[in-house]
């Protein structure tokens, strides 16, 4: 059995994780953790958004 | 930290240990430190989490380090894996990594079991500020 996701999924997936992990371990209260949690897949996503369209610029 | 402790007319300094049993249970299973710092629920969380990151990087047939002190990054890439704890052994000892990265996909999957393995670290030193009481 094989997972293949493309490389979004991928980027989502990990970004999700990440947060998640991040989230618990970097802040003490519930609501806290869930708010930097989300913070940071919010970077994680639309920081590899953005670096898609420069390396596209780039390219072009 | 250290903390201070009376006992009777004395006080004494203690200073927490350096490796805890929430520090080296929380390394070999994801989230098993937070359940000894009696945080469950935080530890079920991390216990998913961190697991299906590493089983889904093994779904990408990602491939697992091994020990090689003549190649810095097979070596980096090792500690990372074995940040995992129990599942990076079993996950050896069963043979289900894959020894070259041959697609694509694959190479999502490896950075993904190192990740975790990394993630894992990260859980394991929090487990340990919370049984000692660093962190609330």
């Amino acid at each position: 059995m094989t997972f293949t996701p493309s490389h979004f999924t991928a980027v989502l997936l990990f970004a999700t994780f990440a947060s998640i992990v991040f989230g618990i371990t970097q802040r003490s209260a519930p609501k806290a953790m869930f708010r930097y949690g989300a913070y940071c897949w919010v970077l994680f996503v639309f920081s590899v958004i953005a670096g898609s369209w420069i390396m596209y610029f780039i390219k072009h | 930290m250290a903390t201070r402790v009376e006992t009777g007319n004395t006080q004494v300094t203690t200073k927490p240990a350096l490796f805890s049993v929430a520090l080296i249970a929380g390394w070999l299973v994801p989230g098993l430190g937070h359940v000894i710092a009696k945080r469950p629920r935080r530890g079920a969380i991390l216990f998913v989490t961190i697991t299906l990151m590493f089983a889904l990087g093994l779904l990408m047939q990602a491939k697992l380090y091994v020990a090689d002190p003549s190649d810095l990054l097979e070596m980096l890439g090792f500690v990372g894996d074995l940040g995992s704890g129990l599942l990076y052994m079993v996950s050896r000892f069963a043979d289900l990594g894959h020894g070259a990265v041959q697609v694509v996909t694959a190479d999502y999957g490896t950075k993904f079991v190192v990740v975790a393995g990394l993630l894992n670290f990260i859980a394991a030193i929090d487990a340990h500020n919370l049984r000692i009481g660093r962190k609330l």
